[in-house]
């Protein structure tokens, strides 16, 4: 059982004397092994979410506990995926995954047989002796989701995993997130700002409001895609095009767009 | 804090790393250079450099040998560089004041290494632990920040009362000439680990053992080796000030006596030694430096 609850928090950045309100008053609940996405404008405070529930960072007021108990350091029960991956570049791919296993004083059998596990998950076999900089994006991308699946954590904190990949490998990565995570169900918190990504991927998308970040609404997913038996498609481009998406990625869509526009008349 | 640690990088002891730094520039407009004559359609001459330089060697000892042979200066207070080699090769196989020349190398080798090793074992992991333990930095920083301003030189006194004549008198001012250069630089290099790989480390549950070790360490390594080149010359350096003091054998030692018994040649062949093996020293970390960066220039991509 790995249940998020984050009550009520806001995060204050002071500059000089004023102080930033980067998020007011958020809450939000994710059940056991419910896949959630933030999407939201950029600067609406939706990677500080994610890095509070990490224990990389700390509410201004409020709390975040995890299984009831209050967040206060990152650990192994909540694996991050970094969006510039993280990964340490003197380690290879194989000794990248082990080194939050040899952390656990898992034995050397064992931890062979849990990264061979991860490593086929991933689709990296034949990789387990390069360096990270010997990879494409996409690849290292793999490595550090072996890396935080490995751990076996109870929540899988994800922030825009797929920011820094191309177009094409983005596609990729999105079905084989579905495929793994549909497979070995986690409690996760995905954070993008790409709607399709976030329809595609989650049960419930929240989406926020521009600064400060708000929960302006969240929308079930979940019901509509099982309605509508969205995973007998393999493909993305299948599922893009059902009615029921495009519903959806509409709503989400015009939802966002009322925070963007309302962001520039700000700045102008 | 932050104040401080910009400072002290300004203030680094050490005008070897500016040195190294002038050493890249000039590599940097060298090469620029090459690639402008070869898009000219001329190759670059490496022999024209190695041509400057043994100009140079020789416009040197000409100017030595000819003030030396027209007896502007007397030959017992500047020998001319012919006397000079032929007590240097003499030194190899006659002893002077009990030993021969390499017999004093070696003596003087030992200390170095001693006080070098002595220097590197606790000054590079004391340094990776101030950057990671912000209680350390604040214990550890004012002592260290006013005592490696004490030139190491000025522990002589000491190393004579502590030691005497022994071994350990010059180890300890070898030590007290490397080891700020290997705190400093192992310190920086912590600092410059990218924070998003101490978040990775820390959320995978590393200990913090693991973490000096595993992430901070090899991620300071090139400045860590840039340290030790540091701390090897200025070792060396402060080695030869050591023995002219207090030793009973060794290079200093040597050059102590020579100038005791107006021997100039000796001294001198001593101070080419010396020059020598610290040239040769600082060549073969210069290696090693090229060959730990070497993964470091791919993965920059």
């Amino acid at each position: 059982m790995s249940v998020i609850r984050i009550d009520d928090i806001s995060r204050v950045f002071s500059h000089d004397r004023s102080g930033v309100v980067a998020l007011d008053h958020v809450s939000l609940e994710i059940a056991d092994r419910e896949f959630v996405a933030i999407v939201g404008p950029s600067g609406c405070g939706k990677t500080t979410c994610l890095r509070m529930v990490a224990g990389l960072e700390f509410p201004s007021s409020g709390t975040v506990s995890v299984d009831g108990k209050k967040v206060l350091r990152p650990g192994p029960d909540r694996a991050v995926v970094f969006q510039q991956f993280a990964l340490f570049p003197w380690k290879t791919v194989y000794e990248n995954i082990e080194l939050g296993l040899r952390a656990q004083g898992m034995a050397a059998a064992k931890r062979r047989e849990v990264i061979e596990r991860y490593v086929d998950l991933m689709n990296l076999r034949g990789h387990e002796r390069a360096y990270p900089h010997q990879l494409s994006g996409g690849m290292q991308q793999r490595v550090a989701i072996a890396r935080a699946y490995a751990l076996d954590p109870g929540v899988l904190l994800m922030d825009e995993p797929f920011g820094a990949l191309d177009a094409q490998t983005r596609v990729v990565m999105q079905e084989e997130l579905v495929r793994v995570t549909r497979a070995n169900p986690r409690t996760v918190l995905f954070i993008t700002h790409a709607v399709e990504e976030s329809v595609y991927l989650a049960d419930r998308v929240v989406v926020m409001t521009s600064r400060p970040g708000r929960v302006k609404e969240i929308v079930d997913v979940r019901s509509v895609r099982e309605a509508n038996q969205w995973d007998q498609y393999k493909r993305i481009e299948d599922v893009m095009d059902l009615d029921s998406f495009v519903r959806l990625r509409t709503h989400i869509w015009k939802s966002l767009r009322d925070e963007h526009s309302g962001t520039e008349r700000v700045a102008a | 804090m932050k104040l401080q640690h910009v400072v002290r990088s300004e203030m680094d002891p050490v005008s070897l790393v500016r040195r190294t730094d002038a050493t890249h520039a000039a590599e940097a407009r060298r090469l620029a250079r090459n690639s402008a004559r070869e898009a000219q359609g001329r190759s670059p001459r490496g022999g024209t450099f190695w041509a400057l330089s043994a100009a140079g060697l020789i416009a040197f000892f000409g100017i030595w040998w000819l003030a030396a042979s027209a007896e502007l200066i007397p030959a017992m207070f500047l020998p001319t560089p012919l006397a000079v080699a032929r007590r240097f090769i003499d030194l190899l196989t006659h002893p002077f004041v009990g030993f021969t020349l390499e017999q004093h190398l070696w003596s003087s080798l030992q200390r170095y290494l001693m006080g070098l090793v002595l220097a590197i074992t606790i000054g590079v992991p004391l340094g990776l632990m101030m950057g990671w333990f912000r209680w350390l930095d604040y214990i550890v920083s004012p002592l260290f920040e006013t005592l490696r301003f004490i030139a190491p030189i000025a522990w002589v006194p000491f190393a004579a009362l502590w030691f005497g004549t022994g071994m350990g008198g010059p180890v300890l001012i070898i030590f007290a000439g490397a080891f700020p250069p290997c705190v400093v630089n192992a310190y920086r290099g912590a600092k410059q680990v990218d924070g998003r790989l101490l978040e990775a480390a820390r959320m995978l549950g590393l200990s913090n053992r693991m973490i000096v070790c595993e992430v901070l360490l090899p991620g300071a390594l090139p400045a860590v080796i840039a340290g030790l080149r540091v701390a090897a010359g200025l070792g060396w350096m402060s080695l030869v000030g050591a023995e002219l003091i207090v030793a009973s054998s060794g290079i200093g030692y040597m050059m102590v006596k020579g100038q005791a018994a107006i021997d100039t040649a000796t001294v001198m062949s001593a101070m080419i030694a010396i020059g020598m093996v610290g040239a040769l020293i600082d060549l073969l970390l210069g290696r090693t430096e090229a060959f730990a960066m070497r993964h470091r220039h791919r993965a920059r991509q």
